[in-house]
């Protein structure tokens, strides 16, 4: 039960299938790699399980401990602890990050809970020292003027502050140098743990050598091809995309 | 009890001559102003009222004339005073504060002794022109309009006897702002708040207008007209609320004066009123001036605000930067024209102009017409109109974090204004004013953000 559970998902957007009975299990406790080339539908994956409202699903099943997250609205499958890091976060001007990340703490309690601010401004700067982001960018707008690694370090810091069961991050590897990647991953490590799962993806293997996953997947045309233990990336890399895809081929003549 | 307000409601309006002939000979003020008055009378008289086909008046479709339910009010009655005194508290920390009601002069809070010694004159204008003749004299109605409400102007100069006089000597710096309220109280009362700004060179103040309605479901009208004088070297940073209530019609012209090396800030909040209009004119006549001006509405049912701008640039290697924000719900309207006229001799300038809008519920509109006129030929000069609603994107974004969508909208919203509010620069102003906006969004039902792209 205590595991995200994703069987036969076909879904996509504007008409166009994209997920074709796509079937991954997270484990609560694990961090699981999916990889593949670009538009084979990892991002849409991602959406999919957010509850973006743009994204069609025709068939299939998420069950998040148990419970089915498909069809529930985006803030609230949210708040029923799946977190998702954006490929490209976006720029919210004129809310800061203290603000945003208290919106959706409150928006975490009971009625008439009481906000504890002092210690949520601890709180909060204790894991921005962690990811090594200067304090005064809590008073900033969400990601406006920031670089790719900030943004990054951003969506890391949110995660580590609203502490999800399930955490999918989308391409977090891209648009880092390899420091910035490191405090990244560092972050993302400090966060792995028994009651948490963890799916990774991205489309290299670098952020592997980082963040060191139990399961790979690779995924190619809408599901799932393979599925190893982490030496599956490093195949991979070797071998490149092409390798999955003429091997496709064979199988299929 | 209900006698008063028969009367008030036959009474003629301020646009019948009747009115004005008895305001005259009820009038204190000395001869030479009367005769002003008589000059302005016969002006607004001589004047036709704008038509919408007017290049000034366009898009003003909602606006209306009539002046005959407004009068000017009788005294306010003592608990009215004590109410109004108690609500006059947007500015703990200041460095003099007048209040008005319905034109009449309530309180006048003393500036501090060593700002009287230094000549700093913050006085009510009835007062100013006895003791400060020569003030009065030389900047007292010296301005005139070219935004299209010329005969409103000369109204509001007919009757125009509240308002103050703020007086910065050369070389005098004052932090803590001067305060003026401008209340509106007695039903179809009609108001024409005088705003007489002067900063010597080298000078440094701000000061705080705040236009209020003491009662919702009271009808009134409002003429303000407000002048600024910069003198060479001169810092003013002028801040004015427009929070009247929704029954209201308003009309604020306004005037800046810009000489050399001078850094002027203009910022508008605009709330209320059924129909409000906004004309603000920029001369910059100096070189090296720098002018900012910022301006943030908040429009919800059936209103309109109808703003018009004026950037003149006369002299070379300044600055002139406006931003006009307008969030819209309900079917409200807004309207922005600005101009940017740039002189032959005005070059180096930098001049810009920015309106963005965001519409909140799809049956509001934003109108926008922005303009260049630009006769110097090495000028940096820009203007740009957006309107939009929410991005659709950012809510996913919002909503991820387990932010429900109402809240998350209003985060959205305000983080839209807050660009204007913090030009406000004074944390405790922010704080209050901040508070006057979240009470138009309680109950709000905002349904607007960007249509789904087709994805290609």
């Amino acid at each position: 039960m205590s595991q995200l559970e994703i069987k036969n998902l076909n879904a996509g957007i504007a008409g166009q299938s994209i997920l074709k009975d796509f079937s991954l299990t997270v484990p609560k406790g694990e961090v699981h790699a999916l990889m593949g080339p670009n538009g084979t539908g990892k991002s849409t994956l991602a959406k999919v399980l957010a509850g973006h409202e743009d994204y069609e699903v025709e068939s299939g099943s998420v069950l998040m401990d148990g419970e089915e997250i498909l069809g529930k609205e985006p803030d609230e499958v949210a708040r029923d602890g799946l977190f998702l890091a954006f490929q490209y976060p976006l720029e919210i001007p004129g809310v800061s990050i203290a603000n945003f990340i208290r919106a959706a703490l409150q928006a975490r309690q009971e009625d008439g809970e009481k906000f504890d601010a002092p210690a949520y401004y601890r709180r909060l700067y204790e894991k921005m020292n962690i990811l090594q982001i200067d304090k005064k960018f809590s008073a900033r707008s969400v990601n406006e003027g920031f670089s790719g690694g900030e943004k990054k370090r951003c969506e890391i810091l949110q995660m580590s502050m609203l502490e999800p069961s399930y955490c999918v991050m989308d391409e977090t590897d891209s648009g880092l140098d390899i420091d910035a990647l490191k405090i990244v991953a560092n972050g993302v490590n400090l966060m792995r743990g028994p009651d948490r799962g963890i799916l990774v993806i991205t489309h290299y293997q670098r952020l592997l050598d980082y963040i060191v996953p139990d399961k790979v997947h690779v995924m190619y045309e809408g599901r799932i091809v393979h599925s190893g233990e982490k030496e599956l990336a490093l195949e991979l890399e070797e071998k490149g995309y092409d390798w999955v895809r003429d091997e496709l081929a064979t199988t299929a003549s | 009890m209900n006698t008063e307000a028969t009367a008030v409601q036959t009474a003629p309006g301020v646009g019948d001559s009747a009115s004005f002939e008895r305001h005259l000979s009820l009038s204190a003020l000395p001869e030479s102003w009367k005769n002003w008055k008589k000059e302005y009378w016969e002006k607004y008289e001589e004047l036709p009222f704008p038509r919408t086909r007017d290049e000034h008046w366009r898009f003003a479709s909602r606006i209306d004339f009539d002046l005959s339910g407004f009068q000017l009010a009788e005294d306010a009655s003592d608990d009215t005073i004590e109410e109004v005194l108690s609500r006059s508290n947007l500015v703990a920390e200041r460095s003099g504060q007048i209040v008005f009601v319905d034109n009449q002069l309530v309180s006048e809070e003393a500036i501090p002794e060593e700002l009287a010694a230094r000549g700093v004159v913050f006085l009510p204008l009835a007062e100013a022109v006895t003791k400060h003749p020569e003030l009065v004299e030389r900047y007292l109605f010296q301005e005139s309009t070219d935004l299209g409400s010329d005969k409103f102007h000369a109204l509001h100069n007919a009757y125009s006897e509240s308002g103050y006089l703020l007086y910065v000597p050369d070389n005098v710096e004052i932090d803590a702002p001067f305060a003026v309220y401008h209340w509106h109280a007695a039903p179809g009362a009609a108001l024409f708040p005088h705003i007489l700004v002067v900063g010597g060179r080298n000078s440094r103040f701000s000061v705080v207008d705040a236009q209020q309605s003491l009662f919702e479901d009271r009808t009134g009208f409002s003429c303000a007209v407000g002048n600024v004088f910069a003198e060479d070297g001169a810092k003013i940073y002028r801040r004015t609320i427009q929070n009247f209530n929704n029954r209201m019609v308003s009309f604020q012209l306004d005037t800046n004066n810009v000489d050399r090396d001078t850094a002027v800030r203009g910022i508008n909040l605009n709330l209320g009123s059924r129909r409000a209009r906004f004309e603000n004119e920029v001369r910059i006549n100096g070189a090296g001036a720098d002018v900012k001006l910022y301006s943030l509405t908040v429009a919800e049912n059936d209103q309109e605000f109808d703003q018009r701008t004026l950037q003149i640039h006369n002299a070379p290697n300044a600055v002139s930067d406006l931003l006009y924000k307008n969030a819209l719900m309900d079917h409200s309207r807004t309207i922005f024209s600005g101009l940017i006229k740039v002189a032959k001799d005005a070059q180096q300038t930098d001049a810009y102009q920015t309106n963005r809008n965001l519409l909140l519920n799809d049956t509001a509109q934003a109108n926008s017409l922005p303009g260049l006129e630009i006769e110097a030929n090495d000028v940096k000069c820009s203007h740009g109109a957006t309107t939009g609603q929410l991005d659709r994107d950012e809510l996913f974004y919002f909503l991820q974090r387990g932010i429900p969508k109402r809240i998350a909208q209003q985060l959205m919203v305000f983080g839209f204004f807050e660009e204007v509010i913090e030009q406000f620069d004074n944390e405790e102003l922010e704080e209050n004013l901040r508070g006057l906006i979240q009470a138009k969004f309680e109950k709000k039902q905002l349904d607007a953000v960007t249509p789904k792209m087709e994805t290609t």
